[in-house]
């Protein structure tokens, strides 16, 4: 396997190769629709569409720095029953790598899918990216693509990219059946794109590309996007960790929570149908707050909102891709990201896991050795 | 001042630590009366949640107890217990809780004496912790 193709530039545009080949894609005879982020036609933004007539494909764009939510929810959705037919989506890496969770759990079936990821070059959250969108033309994606790949700086109208996206390590698509390489590949030589699975490689070979070979600059190019977001990612690191080193430094970053648990929604692996946090089980009698507030003097409501946060760090940081999703939902600008990356780094290491990494491996809650972590009993 | 006396919850299942209590209580064998115990079915049914809680709530210390490794009467409940007490001892210090405020043990149903050595060891420890830094906070 690892059969590498070329598809030759159409008019010198990334954007119109990606659709000339996503076109290609969908006019296979059993391949049903393709989920691919698309320009809504009536407002300059960014969303999933599935699309069956490939006429739609020319508001495809995949390279927009534009991440309005995880898709993996939508894929776990799209494949929860057999849908009858095959369906490729384009996904960022950390989509996959979230997609690959709920298929452990049992929430997302990979059988009858293609999945088809680009090299992620990052995204603006979604404030950020309304303004730049309204502001620019048509272009932007393309121009904006082009020059981040050349080295450029990827602030756009002195804004950057998320903090998620500036510290994500893993921003190539291992998980992906058909992986378009952007990084240190020559565009102008025509789109480098890799066989991932066996899958991959027979759709490929249906598709009448070229062949072609591992570019030489391939990994020393991605090794330097991972350098430099990992040098990112240590410094936010120290930061959040040196602020939130105890319950009262907590208690002050989360201040502003108000328990709307947007950031629960957003996010792509907080997998179960019913939350305790929606149930009654942490609904106190109405003589339990004033009981606390006889004991403490005053407590400030709603309650439990440090237990939320501190619940949900347990309950699924082993799962945590790093996605940035949960910072992009908050109303009121917590950094959930930063805190929940700190203590996901931390988790997944001490059950030597890695979110998404692989779909054999098993959720480091829902397994164990008999002979393991005895140190910490007695 | 009066000298601080640390409460301590302790999760016991029912069928290995909380039967020891029982017997520490009906051999009259002492143990300090700070601990309140929360008797489970078995120990993999304590959820991160609760022990999250009872820390937030001013526990100084929690203590999950149960069966000995191959004793426990679900099979596996303890080896799940004991991942999540790892779990929890990788997060919990991240915010400054002393790690030795979370102990997990197993103590087999006839264990009475292991049960008061136990509780007795800890609540000193907890005496010499000090109060839980979550004691007069009022965020929840
Ligand atoms: S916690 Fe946040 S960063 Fe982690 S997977 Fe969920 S939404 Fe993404
Ligand atoms: S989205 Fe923000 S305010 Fe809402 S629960 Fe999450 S952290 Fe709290
Ligand atoms: S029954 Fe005692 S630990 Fe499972």
């Amino acid at each position: 396997m690892a059969g590498y193709f070329k598809a030759d530039l159409v008019e010198n545009s990334l954007l119109k190769t990606l659709r000339a080949f996503l076109k290609t894609m969908l006019d296979m005879d059993d391949i049903r629709s393709i989920l691919v982020p698309c320009r809504l036609p009536m407002k300059p933004r960014i969303m999933p569409m599935l699309v069956s007539d490939a006429s739609y494909l020319a508001n495809a764009d995949p390279i927009a720095p534009s991440f309005p939510l995880n898709s993996a929810r939508i894929v776990s959705r799209l494949t929860r029953k057999t849908a009858g037919g095959v369906l490729a989506v384009v996904l960022r890496p950390c989509e996959m790598r979230a997609f690959v969770e709920l298929v452990k759990l049992n929430q997302g079936h990979p059988d009858d899918l293609i999945l088809v990821g680009l090299d992620c070059i990052g995204a603006f959250s979604n404030r950020d990216y309304a303004g730049i969108a309204d502001r620019h033309d048509s272009d932007f994606s393309e121009n904006y693509c082009w020059n981040v790949l050349s080295g450029k700086d990827t602030k756009t109208d002195g804004t950057d990219q998320t903090p998620a996206c500036r510290t994500c390590m893993q921003p190539v698509p291992d998980q992906a059946d058909i992986r378009i390489q952007l990084f240190g590949s020559r565009l102008e030589d025509g789109l480098c794109i890799q066989a991932g699975s066996e899958k991959g490689e027979q759709r490929l070979s249906r598709m009448q590309l070229k062949s072609s070979e591992r570019s030489l600059q391939r990994d020393s190019a991605v090794e330097q996007v991972i350098r430099v977001r990992q040098s990112n990612c240590e410094n936010m690191i120290a930061e959040v960790e040196q602020k939130t080193d105890s319950m009262e430094k907590l208690n002050r970053y989360l201040a502003d929570c108000v328990n709307c648990y947007n950031c629960r929604v957003a996010c792509p692996v907080c997998y179960c149908k019913e939350c305790v946090f929606a149930t009654d089980v942490f609904c106190h009698e109405p003589y339990q707050y004033l009981r606390w507030a006889d004991r403490k003097g005053a407590i400030k409501m709603p309650t439990d909102t440090v237990f939320y946060h501190l619940t949900r760090l347990a309950h699924m940081s082993t799962a945590c891709v790093g996605c940035g999703q949960c910072s992009n939902a908050c109303p009121n600008d917590i950094p959930v990201m930063e805190l929940f990356k700190s203590v996901s780094l931390r988790t997944q290491k001490i059950f030597d896991y890695q979110a998404g990494r692989d779909v054999q491996e098993k959720p480091p809650l829902t397994s164990f050795r008999e002979n393991e972590y005895e140190d910490i009993v007695g | 001042m009066d000298a601080f006396e640390p409460s301590l919850i302790a999760f016991v299942c029912n069928w290995c630590t909380y039967t020891a209590a029982d017997l520490a209580g009906t051999s009259r064998l002492y143990y300090p009366p700070n601990v309140r115990l929360i008797r489970v079915m078995c120990t993999g049914m304590v959820d991160p949640q609760y022990v999250i809680k009872a820390f937030l709530e001013g526990a100084d210390g929690v203590l999950v107890s149960g069966c000995h490794p191959g004793d426990c009467h679900y099979i596996n409940g303890n080896y799940k217990a004991r991942r999540r007490i790892r779990l929890l001892k990788e997060i919990l210090p991240r915010f400054g809780f002393d790690e030795r405020r979370l102990r997990l043990t197993w103590i087999g149903a006839s264990d009475g004496i292991e049960f008061s050595h136990i509780i007795t060891e800890l609540v000193e420890e907890l005496k010499g912790l000090g109060p839980v830094q979550t004691q007069n906070s009022m965020v929840i």
